[in-house]
């Protein structure tokens, strides 16, 4: 049965490498933007940290900066 | 509605929808990929060199559906004038380039135990090689110039002289005689694959649709963080 399932009457190397790019490009990709999402992240909250404090009171008018915060701090627990 | 489409609102939905998106795409990946290796039978004519198809068709699939929405979207940046239209193209890009990538590659996969060739210069697949290189000029025309304003302005242009290849991507088996064969997946006719082939085809599409809004939503929040970047700059 798992030998049917690996050789695939001979079509498995076919079959198995056609999946094994669909899926290892998909993982590439997904870490590709994951690490450029944490690396945005990171730059804004070392941004944010340099602010003055009137500053930070300013950026903190704005919904989004506040949601970027929040989730970067969820993201690091 | 308006309260509703300022960019901290998106931001907030964008940024929990990720989690749910994920655990859904690694469920209906999961269960596509049991049906289309194991469960699904074999072709009687191609035997199992045929479960190629579950991977090469959703993927240029997906490649088609979202380079028809980058090019809608930049004619829509042309008219309207918002700039959240480039937002959204941007992000769309990379899943779509990773999934005409993925249909030439498991294509050529296909054609060696199918058509006795790893490549030809035939229609659909010179084609869909062309859509790959748009999607790379697209993504590129983003790194290379810095200009954002002059960017947005040359990579709408790709995408909308693109968008003429679409059509002919579709309609390339039917216009010239090709190595492929005509649709069997058709919208307004009978559809002539087999249900129990069928099913798998539609939970891989699924799977796949699943991740290109995984991508784009993560994209997009990355944008968002980065022209944020620039705003505390400007503090």
């Amino acid at each position: 049965m798992i030998n049917e399932i690996i050789s695939m009457s001979g079509y498995g190397i076919y079959v198995w490498s056609a999946f094994f790019f669909t899926l290892t490009s998909l993982i590439s990709l997904y870490l590709l933007t994951k690490l450029q999402l944490l690396k945005e992240q990171r730059k804004y909250i070392i941004k944010f940290g340099s602010l003055s404090e009137e500053k930070i009171a300013l950026a903190k008018d704005q919904k989004i900066n506040k949601e970027i915060l929040l989730r970067t701090i969820i993201t690091k627990i | 509605m308006f309260k509703f489409l300022k960019l901290g609102k998106i931001f907030e939905i964008s940024s929990k929808l990720t989690k749910y998106i994920f655990v859904l795409f690694v469920l209906v990946l999961t269960i596509g990929l049991t049906e289309a290796l194991i469960l699904s039978p074999e072709d009687y004519k191609q035997s199992h060199s045929v479960r190629i198809m579950y991977v090469h068709v959703p993927a240029a699939w997906m490649a088609l559906g979202t380079f028809s929405a980058i090019a809608f979207l930049s004619i829509s940046t042309f008219i309207f004038k918002n700039k959240n239209f480039f937002l959204i193209s941007k992000s769309l890009a990379p899943s779509g380039f990773i999934f005409s990538i993925i249909a030439l590659v498991t294509g050529s996969i296909w054609g060696k135990p199918t058509w006795g060739t790893w490549w030809a210069w035939d229609a659909r697949i010179t084609s869909m090689l062309i859509l790959a290189l748009f999607y790379l000029m697209f993504l590129l025309s983003w790194k290379v110039i810095e200009n954002n304003d002059k960017a947005i302005k040359i990579s709408s242009l790709i995408a909308i002289l693109g968008a003429i290849n679409i059509p002919i991507i579709k309609f390339s088996v039917n216009w010239w005689n090709t190595l492929h064969q005509g649709p069997s997946v058709k919208i307004l006719n009978d559809t002539t694959i087999h249900s129990s082939m069928l099913i798998p085809l539609f939970i891989m599409t699924a799977a796949f649709a699943l991740f290109s809004l995984l991508i784009f939503l993560m994209k997009f929040n990355t944008e968002m963080i980065r022209i944020k970047n620039k705003g505390l700059d400007r503090l």
